[in-house]
């Protein structure tokens, strides 16, 4: 914890004048280079009178020097595995293992993560189990470095972005010294976590958007065609990583139709001209996108080849196609006939085959007959045999004709192993209590007349055969009308904790009340290989989409869980405890820098205000100064851009039903940083034109950023242990380091 | 127990009551069709019933207007609120002012058709675009089906456009006579009609946001009017800011004052509210909680209620069972006395408030009263264990610590009973602990484990009451884990216990008057909002993309006997129609837009204008009332989509107007256009008249003729078998 802050110190002290601008006589160095012309007029404002022409990639390289830095200082600290690690880190050893496995993000993330651990060496034998385990021999450093490395990236990114939009060098830097010296970004850029790469791709979006912009008036040109496919690289890669990157792809999509609109104002610029504008457009930001998107879910499948822990999300005809999976290269008759005996597997997520056993329900639940149950694992309980409602006819007999079920049909459905009939009543579901119950009834196959159901396959005509694995099929209780369906719930104790069954009189079409044919037995069929089953890629793309966003809405908090609420973020106020929890641990605790946050909640505030009023004097037709006019110029279209990427990147938020955390917010917090470099800039500006002797309003605007970085710099030193690791007494105990600084309550280091 | 279901209002019934049973009764006669309630009237019927007894309820479907506005239906009828909302069917007895009590929401829906007729003759459209208007409101069957039931859509609907109405005159009357007497009475009619729509639903808040957009938008357009000064432009902001933000919010306030003054009385919602809350309301808690002493001290005897109240309201207790050794899983216990949670009152919720460094567990006199801060020990009444937790895992929740009164087994496992007393809601750091009031942590001194429910029913070994646990990682704020002293004595020991009743007389305070109404309006507010129901299915739920085709239909009622039956089933043609409408108003809007762009006018300035702003509050009204339910995860029924509707029709007439002026150049072409539409308008009204026997439940229809109407699969026309 010692050894961390001299790291800080050489990072900061040195570079100070550089950085800083703190050379009285030299000024700001940040004299945007295209403006030269318009910046002579007044004297007020405080200009520098030739800035060195080096000073650019000086700073450029200075920040992306500090942002490496301070990512990659005691990044195998601690050698354990820390917070999502578990998750990531094992999904990047499922790509070396070539397993396959279900996660509710699309796959790039963890692709590139398991091809850096691949490319550095690490074999994918560690099992992360759970955080805290230690690494070991095994090479996690690489999947870590690369996270760093795209962590670190995000820095000269914002500057950049920043450079490009307000032309103005000290704003950059301000947001520059912002993210490399907030604890918060840091830490979240040291570990095996989509975060860092999602937001090097949705940084690098914005840059590319903002250069593209830059260059619109040399449309057509190679730097205007590059930034503009890479724009659209930056999306695929983006949304690639997580369904958070929709946000982006939103904000560009809004900056594009702005750009259009314009273009289509501009009267001198002929339609076909327009035509290609659009086309351009579409080319590289629909287009090329989408393409790379489908690639890299090409990419996912042909990789995991291997059946894994993911594949009872997918469909039967999907998992036929993994090898070790028991549907692997089995080949089964095609089309299902009377006197088959079957497995039926429901449609929803990690749903169970319909499963039945000796045992009855017991007293008091329902009618005292045989539980009827959803079972997630394959036994000889699952068979059942189709048979024809009239008892009278043999199926069995091999010499009679092979009759195949039709949509439509009434059948009756008898458990192989006990003989009794698949039936309801209008007793209540054990669980589901407006459900009917389901049972098995009879002897011997002779029950009565509510084991008669209706088979429909969805989206079929009557008459039509049904497919095995491919049909979803329903099946519709003929005496009472409700559809048998799974309700997901377990059963307790008397129910083996398998999952209930029950019979709805709900006739929604949902997931929980369909059903497919997996194993299915029939001698007197010929059998067929599944491949002809195998669903094409567009198939699985979306069903694979469909799984994920059943997943991503599947996770949703408990009742009396304490969750983190969107409205803590912006003001910091708890973190995520990544490693660590007692005294003697080596402690990382993930929280923005506390200074840069509340310095970023009150930009916002004042941002809005200044813009309000700048909009306002506009409206009323106040005459400003060309100096006055391009500051306002910048705050509200350079700034705009920045302020609805922190709105879009922020509000959804408050409206999403599932489990939510803290750091969902480090996107909108690149968005807030650029945001305070742009207006404190530009309020600097504005405050220093009016001190009259120019030289004066040098040393205001000069001192008044000195400040800032100073201070951002001091809190950094305070806070760094938060990153870097605290070991020794909880900050709540007046001993520790840290005491002083635990200004909340509801943090906990 | 359980919060309130919406549509099982009788409670014992275990079918929902909306779903039309069997009936057994017969119609009656004289009283209006149908003499049973249909539907959802007796889900608000129970609500008119409790304000006719003054007693207090909760219902988390929205604010308490309109509920109050039917109420005044019954008040004026006599309803004595003796009836039981329990079956949909069962014939009202004669008590039941049915007419009266129906008949505030048929005259809202009555009024609706001039106001849409005010509303596009605002709009500056022809008289006879307005005429069409109201026509197609008229005519349509799903609003009159609406309108004629102790239902809230109507009222809504009638506040919504009254607000549109008001707004448009308002403008209109902004560009020659400002702050004139008409033009302050409208802006107050606007704002006042806006708070009257979210009163009766929140869906009110739609439109209001709706036209408050609108008018900041022509408000900004002002602001670049040069020839108004700063100051007159900051009058025209003040008066705007007055009457759509500060009317509206404290007629808001208002309307929750009344309903808060009306219903004084304890009822059946009263558990879900905290005790604070209760025990100002006449006849509950209050009964019990009068006169005892206000605050906390040393040998105090208290029940701790988890202020939580999810999944059901409970009390701190303990019982002489004892954990099992060995759980069903295979973990240990500590084999120690069981600490539950208790949703009935019951003597083992008896806890005393002890000194750890003094033995009696009696009130000394004066009494020593507990602060914010002291360690104390809880002790249970009838056991006299001490509460105590312990590095154990809990029974259900292995990663938190079992908590349990002590047992001393003569195993190296020490008693570790100490407890600090944490008030969350205090105002200084030396508050005292106060009864009800106060709300407070018990954090365990030893492991700083902080006593916690944890949701959770133990199995039949704990009698299926709930788990308490030690919640070792407290992150931060979470009402599970604070507690408030619900009933509370001072403890004297036994044999003295006659004599002190006189001798000791406690500071006696009256709880109910300490409570602000602004207290009491946040806290029942947060329950409305909170409130989750977690019924989703139902047979008549639909999604919202049913809606714009009407895939789906509501069945109201069904006679005893014939074949008599209501439904909310729309106009087929209107709504269709008003589909094409909207589509044709979007694509014609995107057309002039990007030709105006180039520099193109197709229609005159004025015309384009009309066309903005009859979009602007018909498609808009559409959108805001519409588009939000993809969002709602709560259960959707159709007439939900009704007011969005209503604004939908509005674009009808519209849209024809528009395309009969600008686009049917030739003579020819614009007679053939009045032909089709005269033609368009005799099928909307023989579809009103085809299914008018759904919509008004006579006369009975046949099955063939039932059968006729089921124009879509979709539709749950009821039939009967026999």
């Amino acid at each position: 914890m010692r050894r961390a802050r001299p790291g800080a110190a050489r990072g900061g002290a040195p570079r100070m004048p550089a950085a800083g601008g703190g050379q009285a006589g030299a000024g700001p160095h940040g004299g945007p280079l295209r403006h030269r012309e318009s910046r002579r007029l007044p004297a007020a404002a405080p200009r520098p009178a030739t800035p060195p022409a080096a000073a650019r990639p000086a700073a450029l390289a200075l920040v992306t020097l500090l942002s490496f830095a301070s990512r990659f200082y005691r990044l195998p600290e601690p050698p354990h595995v820390c917070w999502d690690e578990t998750h990531f880190g094992k999904m990047g050893s499922y790509y070396i293992n070539r397993t396959f496995f279900f996660d509710v993000h699309p796959p790039l993330g963890k692709m590139l993560i398991g091809l850096a651990g691949y490319l550095s060496g690490y074999d994918g034998t560690f099992p992360f189990q759970k955080p805290g385990d230690r690494y070991e021999q095994h090479n996690y450093v690489g999947m870590r470095g690369f996270c760093a490395f795209l962590g670190s990236c995000l820095v000269p990114f914002a500057y950049l972005t920043v450079l490009e939009l307000s032309k103005s060098l000290p704003a950059a830097l301000l947001t520059a010294f912002i993210l490399i010296f907030d604890t918060g970004c840091i830490t979240l850029s040291q570990y095996i976590l989509l975060d860092p790469i999602l937001m090097f791709f949705l940084m690098g979006a914005v840059l590319s958007m903002v250069k593209c912009n830059g260059c619109a008036n040399r449309p057509f040109s190679a730097s205007w065609w590059f930034w503009l496919s890479l724009t659209g690289v930056n999306l695929a890669g983006a949304m690639g990583v997580k369904f958070v990157g929709l946000f982006v792809v939103l904000l560009v999509g809004l900056n594009t139709i702005y750009d259009l609109w314009d273009l289509l104002g501009n009267l001198s610029l002929s339609l076909v001209m327009f035509g290609k504008h659009l086309l351009a457009r579409v080319l590289c930001l629909i287009l090329l996108p989408l393409a790379l998107y489908t690639a890299m879910f090409a990419v996912h499948f042909t990789v995991l080849n291997k059946s894994g822990p993911g594949d009872g999300f997918f469909s039967s005809a999907f998992q036929s196609q993994l090898i070790g999976n028991n549907l692997h290269n089995v080949s089964v008759p095609e089309h299902l006939a009377y006197g088959s005996v079957v497995t039926m597997k429901n449609l929803r997520m990690a749903g169970g085959y319909l499963h039945s056993h000796w045992h009855l329900y017991p007293e008091g639940i329902g009618a005292r007959q045989q539980q009827v149950t959803a079972y997630l694992h394959k036994d000889l309980n699952n068979l059942w045999i189709i048979k024809k409602p009239d008892l009278d006819t043999d199926l069995s007999d091999p010499s009679s004709p092979v009759e195949f079920v039709r949509h439509g049909d009434i059948i009756r459905l008898e458990h192989k192993e006990t003989s009794r009939n698949l039936h309801s009543h209008q007793h209540e579901a054990p669980l589901t209590r407006k459900h009917f119950q389901v049972t098995g009834y009879g002897i011997n196959g002779t029950g009565d007349s509510n084991d008669f159901w209706r088979i429909e396959v969805v989206g079929r005509k009557a008459g039509k055969l049904i497919k095995v694995l491919r049909s979803q099929v329903r099946l519709i209780h003929v005496a009472t009308g409700c559809i048998l369906g799974s309700s997901g719930k377990t059963l307790p104790k008397w129910g083996w904790e398998q999952v209930e069954v029950t019979c709805t009189p709900y006739l929604k079409e949902t997931p929980n009340s369909l059903w497919n044919f997996e194993d299915h037995i029939n001698p007197k069929l010929p059998n067929i290989s599944l491949d002809v089953l195998k669903p094409s890629f567009a198939e699985i793309l979306l069903e694979s989409h469909m799984v994920m966003i059943r997943g991503n809405s599947g996770l949703k908090p408990k009742d009396n869980e304490v969750t983190s609420k969107p409205w803590h973020w912006p003001i910091n106020y708890q973190g995520l405890r990544f490693s660590g929890v007692n005294e003697t641990d080596y402690r990382v605790y993930l929280l923005g820098n506390p200074v840069i946050w509340w310095l970023n909640l009150v930009t916002i505030g004042l941002y809005l205000l200044i813009t309000v009023s700048t909009a306002v004097a506009l409206k009323r037709g106040v005459q400003l100064t060309s100096e006055l006019k391009e500051l306002s110029r910048i705050m509200l279209h350079g700034g705009g851009q920045i302020a609805l990427g922190w709105l879009l990147h922020y509000l959804p938020f408050f409206m999403m039903g599932r489990v939510l955390y803290f750091h969902h917010y480090f996107p909108a917090m690149l968005f807030s940083s650029m945001l305070t470099g742009i207006t404190w800039d530009a309020l600097l500006k504005f405050c220093a034109g009016f001190l009259l002797p120019s030289t004066t309003a040098r040393k205001v605007y000069g001192g008044g950023f000195l400040a800032l970085v100073l201070l951002i710099m001091y809190s950094f030193y305070l806070f760094h242990p938060l990153s870097y690791g605290m070991i020794g007494p909880m900050a709540s105990d007046p001993s520790s380091p840290m005491a002083g600084l635990r200004w909340m309550d509801s943090w906990e280091f | 127990m359980v919060p309130p279901t919406r549509g099982e209002p009788g409670g014992p019934s275990p079918q929902s009551p909306r779903i039309p049973r069997p009936p057994t009764g017969h119609g009656g006669a004289g009283g209006p069709a149908p003499p049973s309630p249909p539907f959802d009237e007796v889900y608000y019927g129970q609500f008119v019933s409790l304000y006719m007894k003054r007693i207090f309820f909760v219902d988390d479907s929205g604010p308490p207007f309109g509920h109050m506005l039917l109420a005044l239906g019954g008040y004026l009828g006599g309803f004595d609120g003796n009836f039981l909302w329990n079956r949909i069917g069962a014939e009202y007895s004669m008590n039941v002012p049915v007419w009266s009590l129906r008949l505030l929401p048929a005259l809202a829906g009555a009024l609706c058709v001039p106001l849409a007729y005010q509303i596009l003759v605002e709009l500056q459209f022809s008289h006879c675009a307005a005429l069409g208007a109201a026509l197609l409101i008229l005519l349509e069957n799903s609003l009159i089906t609406q309108s004629r039931f102790m239902l809230l859509e109507s009222i809504l609907i009638f506040f919504i456009l009254l607000a549109v109405l008001s707004y448009l005159k308002f403008y209109n009357l902004q560009r020659h006579s400002f702050f004139s007497g008409s033009w302050w009475f409208w802006l107050l009619l606007t704002g006042v009609a806006c708070s009257c729509a979210v009163g009766v639903k929140y869906m009110g808040l739609f439109t209001y946001i709706l036209l408050l957009a609108i008018a900041g938008l022509h408000f900004w357009h002002m602001i670049g009017d040069q020839n108004l000064s700063n100051v007159s432009l900051m009058w025209h902001f003040l008066a705007r800011g007055l009457a759509l933000i500060v009317i509206p919010v404290s007629m808001y306030l208002s309307f929750f004052y009344v309903h808060l003054t009306l219903l004084y009385r304890s009822g059946p919602h009263d558990q879900i509210m905290t005790s604070a809350f209760q025990a100002s309301l006449e006849g509950g808690l209050a009964r019990i909680t009068q006169g005892q002493p206000l605050e906390v001290a040393y040998g105090s005897q208290i029940t701790l209620r988890n202020v939580l109240g999810k999944p059901m309201q409970c009390w701190l207790h303990s019982h002489t069972n004892t954990y099992p050794i060995r759980y069903e899983n295979g973990r240990g216990s500590s084999h120690q006395q069981q600490v539950t949670c208790y949703p009935f009152k019951d003597v083992n919720n008896w806890w005393i408030v002890k000194d750890p460094g003094m033995q009696q567990l009696v009130v000394s006199n004066p009494p020593r009263p507990v602060r914010h801060g002291d360690i104390v020990q809880l002790v249970h009444g009838i056991t006299t264990r001490y509460l105590n937790t312990h590095d154990v895992a809990a029974p259900l929740s292995p990663h938190s610590q079992e908590v349990s009164c002590y047992i001393d087994y003569n195993i190296s496992m020490p008693a570790q009973n100490l407890w600090r007393v944490e008030i969350v809601n205090r105002e200084s750091d030396t508050d005292v602990w106060k009864t009800i009031l106060s709300e407070v942590r018990f954090v365990h001194v030893n492991t700083s484990a902080v006593l916690k429910l944890s949701g959770a029913s133990l199995p039949e070994w704990g009698y299926r009451q709930l788990e308490v646990v030690g919640e070792k990682l407290s992150k931060g704020y979470h009402q599970s884990m604070v507690w408030n002293v619900e009933e509370h004595r001072y403890g004297k020991s036994q044999e003295q216990k006659e004599r002190e009743v006189e001798l000791h007389s406690p500071t006696q305070m009256d709880i109910s008057k300490n409570l602000s109404f602004m207290a009491k309006f946040t806290e029942l507010q947060w329950k409305i909002l909170t409130l989750k129901n977690e019924d989703t299915e139902h047979k008549y739920s639909s999604s919202a993309l049913d809606w714009i085709t009407m895939d789906t239909n509501i069945a109201y009622w069904l006679h005893p006997t014939s074949g008599a039956q209501i439904h909310l089933l729309g106009n087929v043609v209107t709504w269709a129609s008003a589909n094409i409408a909207a589509v044709v108003y979007m694509c014609l809007s995107l057309w002039y837009l990007i030709r105006r762009r180039r520099k193109v006018y197709d229609i005159p300035e004025g015309a384009w204008q009309l066309w903005v702003s009859a979009g602007g509050i018909c498609v808009g009204g559409w959108a805001v009332n519409y588009l939000p339910f993809f969002l709602m995860e709560k259960t959707l029924f159709l007439y939900h989509y009704l007011p969005a509707l209503t604004f939908q029709i509005l674009l009808i007439p519209i849209v024809l107007q528009h395309l009969g002026d600008h686009l049917c150049r030739s003579l020819l072409l614009k007679s053939m256009f009045s032909a089709s539409i005269v033609a368009w308008f005799s099928s909307v009204y023989f579809v009103y008249c085809t299914f008018s026997p759904v919509t008004y439940g006579e006369p009975s229809l046949s099955v063939t003729e039932l059968k006729d109407l089921r124009w879509k699969d979709s539709w749950n026309i009821l039939i009967r078998k026999h």
